[in-house]
């Protein structure tokens, strides 16, 4: 069957990608399967210097899903470049490089890093990770900062630019309009929720940041309805993510306005989950009655 | 390529209070397991898996024995799995403790706090085939808690610590220190403010730590289990580690 989906940058084999944050830089999971079975890789935040990342405990386990504050944990991108694409690069698979930030210019200085590589295909902007202290979560929560990094890091790259939204807002449709009308190539969504676990024998909270991000199945239904909504209002290819395990789960997500889907927390549980899922697609699409990946696409702006 | 393995279960004990022992049956992991090693345990209705650690292993059965405390759902569940059930798991993960620099003829101290005491026990039976004098000083909340006390004495000269003197020495495992004598290295395991107490009380010995996090992936992607090294960078626990130098990490 025909997995195939065309996205801007991203000639992808299959919808599936890991995605960012879940996966590192993929060479641990290559010990699992050839990456090359990926319809793409998001890779790790990029910094412009080498971040050590928050206190641990990082993670905490919750009903049906984690949370996680890691931190940005990452070598800087000039490392990555150096060390992490050219590995990955190897593979028959597209490469998308997450760009975070805490100020303007550590965006565009970034940005700017990737566009000296002729191995990554796509940027995803990250303005929505919820652990860090200083900026990042502000350039994804106000729409006017939120189109004023986009149109920025749109001018500095000259590859296409996903914007990776955050479910913390109020009005979701709102952030991908704005980001949209920036000059967003596409929209990628959702980031994790703010969440809190307290550790019940000292009464304090568990994760050391205090606050995590939760993702993983709990998160699924919010990621369906923020997508579904979105759909709505916005053109551009959307990259759907929040809690999917299964095949099934990609389908709802292509239904409700995804063009393309990436696994994160289920990689945790079953390293394989990606390729599982790719091996699940076709079967599972048949039995809904689609033809091909595209026919879901197709056929869903008349449900929507 | 790595995978996950189906392992099924042997037998399942209650060995102590809130401690379980099971006997699981793989004998591919078994034959590459190695002390300080540990399985990361899928538990179906949770969505991250438990990092246990291996207390024996027997290639000739192509048997592991994984030992665990029961704190939470997780492990409550495992607890209740019957013989014949498999459990899905992901392993031998980590490094494992080096043995190579033990010197024939020396003596070797080793400190197991808690659910910490079973790989230390691994190790022991390892170091016991080698021509090494072992001293093993087991610490436990109380005597409720403690196991393997006989099974450390056929292979070295034991003390048992509880924290409240319902057995043994009363106090912490560094109580006993001036009483075991000389030594040439120390291997520890066990929870945090322990291997804290034991690397200051030791910082003068060469010594090998292995640590215990909350992880995520368990396998190095997720950077959730990470230490400071001394020298101003880090490692993964589950990946680099668990077992650390003492003078290389900082606790």
């Amino acid at each position: 069957m025909n997995l195939e989906v065309k996205l801007p940058g991203l000639a992808l084999k299959n919808p599936i990608m890991p995605a960012s944050g879940c996966f590192g830089f993929g060479k641990e999971y290559s010990e699992f399967y050839d990456l090359s079975r990926l319809g793409a890789i998001i890779m790790k935040a990029a910094t412009q210097f080498e971040r050590f990342g928050n206190p641990t405990p990082r993670v905490a386990e919750t009903s049906s899903g984690m949370l996680n504050a890691i931190g940005l944990q990452n070598p800087g991108v000039e490392r990555i470049i150096a060390n992490e694409v050219p590995r990955l690069a190897e593979y028959d698979t597209s490469i998308i490089a997450n760009v975070a930030g805490s100020s303007l210019e550590e965006y565009i200085f970034v940005t700017k890093a990737f566009n000296e590589t002729n191995d990554v295909n796509a940027l995803e902007l990250n303005i929505s990770c919820p652990n860090v202290k200083e900026g990042g979560i502000q350039f994804g929560t106000d729409p006017e900062m939120a189109k004023k990094v986009t149109a920025a890091v749109k001018e500095a790259s000259n590859l296409p630019v996903y914007v990776k939204l955050s479910p913390n807002v109020t009005n979701i449709a709102e952030m991908a309009k704005a980001v949209e009308e920036a000059g967003a190539d596409g929209l990628s969504m959702i980031n994790t929720l703010t969440g809190m676990k307290l550790h019940l024998p000292t009464g304090k909270p568990l994760i050391a940041n205090q606050t995590g991000g939760l993702s993983g199945a709990a998160i699924k239904p919010i990621a369906i309805r923020m997508i579904y909504e979105v759909r709505q209002q916005v053109s551009i290819p959307i990259i759907g993510m929040g809690g999917i395990t299964t095949a099934e789960d990609a389908l709802e997500f292509l239904q409700a306005g995804a063009d393309a889907v990436a696994v994160g927390t289920a990689n945790f549980q079953n390293p394989f989950a990606c390729v599982d899922i790719i091996d699940a697609l076709p079967e599972t699409l048949i039995k809904y009655q689609y033809t091909s990946v595209q026919d879901v696409i197709d056929r869903r702006s008349a449900v929507v | 390529m790595k995978k996950k393995h189906e392992m099924k279960v042997l037998s399942v004990e209650t060995i102590a209070k809130e401690t379980i022992e099971m006997k699981l049956y793989q004998p591919e992991v078994s034959k590459q397991t190695v002390p300080g090693q540990f399985l990361h345990l899928l538990v179906p209705g949770f969505t991250l898996r438990r990092p246990i650690s291996i207390a024996k292993v027997d290639k000739q059965e192509g048997t592991i024995t994984i030992l665990f405390k029961v704190v939470g759902g997780g492990t409550k569940s495992l607890a209740a799995y019957q013989p014949g059930m498999t459990v899905d798991a992901l392993g031998p993960n980590g490094n494992g403790f080096s043995i190579d620099d033990v010197p024939e003829g020396g003596r070797v101290l080793l400190i197991g706090g808690g659910i910490g005491v079973p790989p230390i026990y691994h190790l022991a039976k390892r170091l016991s085939e080698k021509n090494v004098e072992l001293v093993a000083v087991l610490g436990f909340q109380s005597k409720d808690y403690v196991f393997y006390e006989d099974a450390f004495k056929e292979i070295a000269e034991t003390y048992v610590v509880t924290n409240d003197g319902s057995y043994g020495h009363q106090g912490f495992v560094t109580h006993v220190f001036p009483e075991v004598g000389a030594f040439d290295q120390y291997f520890s395991c066990g929870p945090l403010p322990m291997l804290r107490a034991v690397t200051t009380e030791l910082k003068d010995t060469a010594g090998k730590v292995s640590l215990e996090e909350r992880m995520g992936c368990g396998v190095g992607a997720c950077m959730a289990c990470v230490l400071p090294t001394v020298d101003n960078s880090y490692k993964k626990i589950c990946s680099d580690g668990p077992v650390f130098s003492a003078q290389e990490v900082i606790l």
